[in-house]
């Protein structure tokens, strides 16, 4: 009993971890259309924010300060990544709206030179960011099951990104405004929405957002240059398979993805386990290629 | 109040409008006609800014707007009612019409009741989505959804296209209230030589990307049509 409850929670954890990753992705990606494989850099920006914070707190506040860095890593992490999406939106991206496979090459030269910049500055091997120790221990529910308080405060965080995306896209004005320029560029403009103006927001807040799932990665273990490059195939995966430019698609295709993981990866291996997913999501997208939560409607016919 | 000089304007490579010069006046409804294929559309477009002028100049209320953004021109008064509508698909009615208020002067948070009081049967549907409407209930959509931010001129691109016969006279008493109650301009494109008779006060007739022909509702006699307008 206890081994499945266990499992269960594997696989809710490792799909928190999706979704944190995909979030901004299914943004970028998902509403505008730009194949960002720069994404993976962006997470890679936000871990290293987060080391930075903790490096700061280390050296220059008191000791018994040092437990909250995370609480401020969360939001610089944001801010940074958030900077770093907007100037590669105003430099690079705006000239290739509608290039799909130029923006492809272009984010994957800058995350290239991303992925240098942070080997010279921090150099190649990983660097540990020290939890606080309030993210210490686990939840015990039973004998011998213990939930890492770690892998909770993930999940948690994934439902409070969740929430605020939700409010932020279809509950605020900016996000009205986001979504009828994604929808008819030429109509918005002619209604008066600065089109402009909602491209850089919409691209730096998919960029923040990878910043804090590279916030949260820095629980799970070192991190280095190349940390993007782990999560860049798994994050478009979770996309793809949860129909483009839905956000609850995304969630269904991170739990999916997650769960099935887990469960292949119990039964077999590791190695083995990746591959039946992997297997299952071609199976999958040739059946339904536009993934799980396909938009339905007249206007599109 | 909106003045169009030997505009110039098309797609790519090809030139569509060649030389097109008119002029709208406010209050009053200018139906732009002329057969498939000439440039009414296009000419709309590149009034609101869709399309680039390669050459002329496109003037509103003095200013000139030839090299202005759409969203610039919206915001100084000018509403469009596009061909095929152009609803959010995927927006609730509601929202649909907030995004109406974008190029709305000040600070309004609420579609003006004036507004929606011409199309009442979209009260009923503030929760649906955009898309799910019918092409006669969009059109009525599109419509507030110009009139919301209280346009001082509204280009109307074949309004009618496809529109049940009450909804069009719903349209038609519409326009004509538009022209009663307000000093709104209107430039209209339409088809239907009838309606444009029933609500237009000069007309301009438009072929191979110019103006060919242009006169009041007396001298639109029977020789123009068959000349300009019978296929």
């Amino acid at each position: 009993m206890d081994v499945y409850l266990l499992q269960l929670f594997n696989g809710l954890s490792i799909s928190s971890i999706l979704l944190l990753v995909a979030l901004g992705l299914a943004i970028t990606f998902g509403l505008m259309k730009v194949i960002n494989m720069a994404h993976g850099e962006l997470i890679m920006i936000g871990a290293y924010s987060t080391y930075l914070t903790q490096n700061l707190f280390n050296d220059y506040l008191p000791a018994q300060l040092f437990d909250w860095y995370f609480a401020l890593a969360i939001p610089v992490s944001f801010g940074i990544a958030f900077v770093f999406g907007l100037v590669m939106e105003m430099s690079l991206i705006r000239f290739l709206y509608g290039r799909p496979l130029d923006s492809l090459l272009a984010t994957w030269g800058v995350g290239l030179v991303l992925q240098q910049a942070a080997r010279s500055i921090f150099g190649a091997p990983n660097v540990a960011v020290k939890s606080p120790a309030w993210l210490d221990g686990g939840l015990r529910i039973m004998d011998g099951t213990l939930l890492p308080y770690k892998r909770l405060f993930i999940i948690a965080l994934v439902v409070v990104c969740l929430l605020a995306m939700y409010l932020y896209i279809y509950r605020s004005h900016e996000g009205r405004r986001m979504r009828a320029v994604m929808q008819n560029r030429d109509m918005a403009a002619c209604l008066g929405v600065s089109t402009r103006r909602v491209d850089a927001m919409t691209f730096a807040i998919g960029s923040g957002i990878a910043g804090i799932a590279g916030c949260a990665l820095t629980l799970m273990g070192p991190i280095g240059p190349s940390l993007g490059t782990y999560y860049i195939v798994d994050a478009f995966m979770v996309v793809v398979l949860g129909g483009v430019g839905k956000l609850a698609g995304t969630v269904l295709g991170a739990t999916g993805i997650g769960m099935f993981n887990t469960l292949f990866e119990y039964w077999t291996n590791a190695s083995l386990g990746k591959v039946l997913v992997f297997v299952c999501i071609v199976a999958f997208l040739q059946w339904k290629p536009m993934g799980l939560v396909a938009m339905r409607t007249r206007s599109l016919d | 109040m909106l003045a169009v000089q030997q505009l110039e304007s098309g797609y790519g490579e090809s030139v569509i409008l060649r030389n097109v010069t008119l002029k709208v006046k406010p209050g009053q409804a200018v139906c732009l006609l002329g057969r498939n294929g000439v440039g009414k559309t296009t000419l709309m477009k590149s009034v609101m800014g869709l399309l680039k002028a390669r050459g002329g100049t496109v003037s509103y209320k003095g200013a000139d707007l030839t090299k202005k953004a759409p969203g610039e021109r919206a915001k100084n008064g000018i509403g469009y009612v596009p061909q095929g509508r152009e609803i959010f698909a995927q927006l609730s009615v509601y929202e649909n019409l907030l995004l109406g208020l974008e190029a709305a002067k000040g600070k309004a948070r609420a579609v003006p009741e004036e507004a929606i009081a011409k199309f009442p049967a979209l009260r009923s549907m503030y929760g649906r989505r955009g898309g799910d409407l019918s092409g006669g209930q969009q059109q009525q959509l599109a419509f507030v959804r110009a009139l919301a931010a209280k346009p001082d001129l509204l280009l109307l691109d074949e309004p009618c296209e496809g529109i049940q016969p009450s909804i069009v006279d719903d349209i038609r008493g519409v326009i004509r209230s538009i022209k009663s109650e307000s000093e709104t301009a209107i430039l209209l494109v339409e088809q239907s030589l009838d309606f444009a008779k029933s609500v237009g006060d000069y007309f301009y007739v438009l072929e191979k990307g110019a103006v060919a022909w242009e006169g009041d509702l007396e001298s639109l006699d029977d020789e123009v049509i068959r000349k300009y307008l019978t296929v």
